[in-house]
């Protein structure tokens, strides 16, 4: 038996799986409507590429990936795109998200599609486009793009591929009843991740022990494949990717890091069972096993569910007894969150409907102040100090939450479970670092207002002096041009005094009119002077003549006129001396 | 000299002090100006706290202004866009207490908000765009003008100077992307003989308050 680590904390809540696994894997009626959300995964959401009306067959890419981290959609059943509008999804929030719905039309039909079955001779690239094109994000409950996490990067190899397979949390038994119906091409699926991943040294599956069936639907196809099945004792949350990676292979992940940094990768096993289909059939992920439990339904079991059924269908299914049981949990009894309605579909991430019964899940009791006590210190798996970080995040203290490494947190919900005064621990936790992510982003936008704003006073200060720097070039040159007579002497003072007479003269003949022009321009003023004054001497006497009050004006422009005439000739005079 | 100074050993204890003053003045002179500090890092840091909005709510033409008038003592409740918490930062930060947000420099709002020009009513005058510190408004003279909504600090400083009030100021969405969690109400509101609650027929016990 491979040696295995034991996780500090853990609890053990009632496990509640054998309800869920009397009866195999159901399947359910195709829904009249089918909606699938754009985000059902960590990263970018998809962007549609389809249009209201169109038709789409099974399989066909409704949505395409935008980037790096963000995965494709696909449509589960062939039919009509009846709307791509924003629509309630499975969220705490109960806020609604851009969804696109599709009409069913009941024939199913399958677009052309292909799988390809010599894996081991196509390159690795070729391999992590064909699951990264199948839509498959990790199929375990975060819901991260499997293409990126297979491509951890040539400097971080890959020596250890963990399949989780521990399904730690009550009631779910998806991964469970999967294992037992399709042993066989989950190990296919597990064979094409350790061709991408250039074939580690140690493929592990780590199973819980009280999956004893599982255990042996796996035995037989794992022989001579070098794959290891490593079961260890039952204790919730093993199913972590910290808690397992710690478990099988004694290694701590440390804070903010990844599984490649040390040369692992882990891998849902319901997401190896999406990678066969993917690669070996060429069918995109439209589909999920997920556990429909909870004594409010009446036969609980495992259903394949396809990829935007709603809840209620499933619900309706199984004869849901609302009276028995007022609400629905989407996902575990520890780390699930009450649906807002039942009309959300299920998304990629979704394992488990959980109806339970008021006697089975009662309301939460009302919260008692925190008597110290340490049972949830002695709990956490993640070895943090949970009453701390509840005071710390009760006053908003955000500098020691993270000094306590509040990040590390892995929300299990394990503290909650055993706190003796009910104190909804994980959803401070959950609160407070929403709010440190808040005051994060706050501050980065506030970093950018501030330089924006500091480079709008610096060109206005730019502009203010380049303005400020033309009014004074402006100044000198009317200064320059008002002493412009003097400076020309000055600016001369250099050469020699008879140089600058005659540069003078030179200057004073250019401007120099040549006598017979200038007599016979005033001999031509002279006449029109003449011509002006005769009929001024008229209008005055009309004037007179009609004792008209313009007379005086007449008489003042006569006089004007005879002094200009009496001055050109003058100067004509003075011209011919 | 030599006798002058071995006769009377204060000229020697006069002489080794004056010398020494000399030496560290200069030293200190000179370390004055090598290690000189560039601003005031008191400054800096109260800069850093203030959400930059650069609103003038305070009475100070933006942040930073009122960053340096805090360092020389000006009171620190006059920020309204940075509320109660940006308060107790900066009072963590001077040690002093916190007290309330002044109302007299405004309210502090719950939503966020971003400016928003109604196109068709845009006449061009590009009055918001000299008024905006962040330079989120885009346009020409007698051509639309429109908001970058993601540079906008919600300051308001556009509404005012708009000749035919096409500029509102909207509430931003709440976005699943940035919803969190609520806080849960504080526990030990109840005493333990609270906790038997009334059982409804459906076994649903009601609420002990």
């Amino acid at each position: 038996m491979t040696k295995t680590w034991v996780t500090p904390g853990g609890v053990h809540p009632p496990e509640n799986k054998h309800q869920s696994l009397t009866q195999p894997i159901g399947h359910l009626p195709i829904p009249a409507k089918l909606v699938i959300p754009l985000s059902q995964h960590i990263g970018a959401p998809a962007s549609p590429c389809v249009e209201i009306g169109q038709q789409v067959l099974k399989g066909q890419v409704i949505a395409e990936a935008t980037g790096v981290v963000s995965i494709p959609m696909h449509a589960p059943s062939s039919g009509t795109i009846s709307a791509i509008e924003h629509r309630p999804i499975a969220h705490p929030s109960g806020m609604l998200a851009p969804c696109i719905e599709i009409t069913t039309d009941g024939a199913d039909t399958w677009i052309e599609h292909q799988g390809i079955s010599d894996y081991e001779h196509i390159a690795q690239r070729k391999l992590i486009e064909m699951v990264g094109n199948a839509g498959i994000s990790g199929m375990g409950g975060a819901g991260f793009p499997a293409a990126v996490k297979l491509n951890p990067g040539r400097q971080r190899p890959i020596h250890t591929l963990i399949i989780n397979a521990t399904e730690c949390e009550p009631y779910i038994t998806a991964d469970d009843s999967a294992i037992r119906e399709r042993a066989g091409e989950i190990i296919e699926g597990i064979k094409i991740l350790s061709a991408i991943l250039d074939h580690p040294h140690n493929i592990l599956i780590g199973i819980e022990d009280n999956k004893p069936e599982a255990i042996a639907a796996l035995a037989p196809h794992v022989e001579g494949t070098g794959i290891s099945v490593v079961d260890f004792p039952t204790k919730y949350p093993s199913g972590g990717e910290k808690q397992l990676i710690y478990i099988l292979t004694g290694k701590e992940l440390p804070s903010g890091k990844l599984p490649a940094d040390l040369g692992m990768v882990c891998i849902n096993i319901g997401t190896t069972y999406a990678i066969k289909r993917a690669v070996i059939n060429g069918e995109p992920l439209i589909s999920r096993v997920t556990t429909v439990t909870g004594d409010a339904v009446a036969t609980p079991r495992n259903y394949d569910t396809l990829i935007g059924t709603p809840v209620s269908h499933l619900l309706e299914h199984n004869q849901f007894n609302e009276q028995a049981g007022g609400r629905v949990v989407m996902g575990g009894p520890m780390m699930g969150f009450t649906l807002p309605s039942a009309d959300v579909p299920i998304v990629k991430t979704t394992n488990c409907i959980l109806a339970p019964s008021y006697a089975e899940i009662p309301d939460d009791e009302p919260a008692q102040p925190c008597i110290r006590c340490g049972m949830c210190a002695e709990a956490c798996p993640a070895s943090l100090l949970p009453q701390q970080l509840f005071w710390y995040a009760q006053a908003q203290d955000h500098d020691r939450l993270e000094a306590h490494n509040l990040f590390d947190c892995i929300e299990c919900g394990a503290c909650s479970y055993v706190c003796p005064s009910n104190i909804p621990l994980v959803q401070y936790y959950r609160a407070a670092k929403g709010e440190i992510r808040h005051a994060r982003d706050e501050k980065v936008k506030s970093d950018h207002a501030r330089e924006r704003f500091e480079f709008h006073q610096a060109r206005i200060e730019e502009a203010e002096r380049e303005k400020e720097a033309k009014r004074a070039a402006r100044r000198e040159a009317a200064q320059q041009a008002k002493a412009s007579p003097m400076a020309a002497n000055d600016s001369t003072a250099g050469s020699s005094a008879a140089d600058i007479i005659a540069a003078a003269q030179a200057r004073a003949a250019a401007k120099q009119v040549s006598p017979q022009e200038q007599r016979a321009k005033l001999e031509r003023t002279i006449a029109a002077t003449e011509q002006r004054l005769q009929v001024a001497e008229e209008k005055l006497a009309e004037a007179v003549a009609s004792q008209s009050d313009k007379q005086a004006v007449f008489s003042a422009a006569v006089e004007n006129t005879k002094q200009k005439l009496e001055q050109s000739k003058s100067k004509l005079a003075e011209l011919a001396e | 000299m030599i006798e002058l100074i071995a006769q009377h050993p204060i000229f020697a204890a006069l002489i080794a002090l004056v010398s020494l003053a000399i030496l560290f003045g200069g030293l200190l002179g000179f370390a004055a100006e090598k290690f000189k500090v560039e601003g005031d890092p008191i400054v800096e840091q109260i800069d850093e706290l203030l959400p930059q909005t650069q609103c003038g709510q305070c009475g100070f033409p933006g942040c930073r202004p009122y960053a340096e008038s805090i360092a020389n003592g000006d009171k620190i409740n006059k920020c309204p866009p940075g509320g109660q918490s940006t308060i107790n930062a900066i009072a963590n930060l001077l040690a002093v207490p916190a007290p309330e947000l002044d109302a007299e420099h405004g309210e502090e709002s719950e939503v966020r908000t971003v400016a928003f020009i109604r196109e068709d009513e845009c006449i061009g005058c590009t009055k918001c765009i000299q008024a905006c510190p962040v330079d989120a408004i885009l346009g020409a003279a007698k051509l639309m003008h429109t908001v970058i909504a993601d540079e906008c600090t919600g300051c308001d400083l556009c509404v005012e100077p708009c000749p035919v009030d096409c500029i509102d100021m909207l509430p931003i969405e709440e976005t699943i992307a940035d919803w969190t969690w609520p806080i849960p109400p504080k526990p030990g509101q109840i005493i333990a003989t609270d906790r038997r609650g009334v059982l409804t027929p459906a076994g649903h016990r009601e609420d002990a308050a």
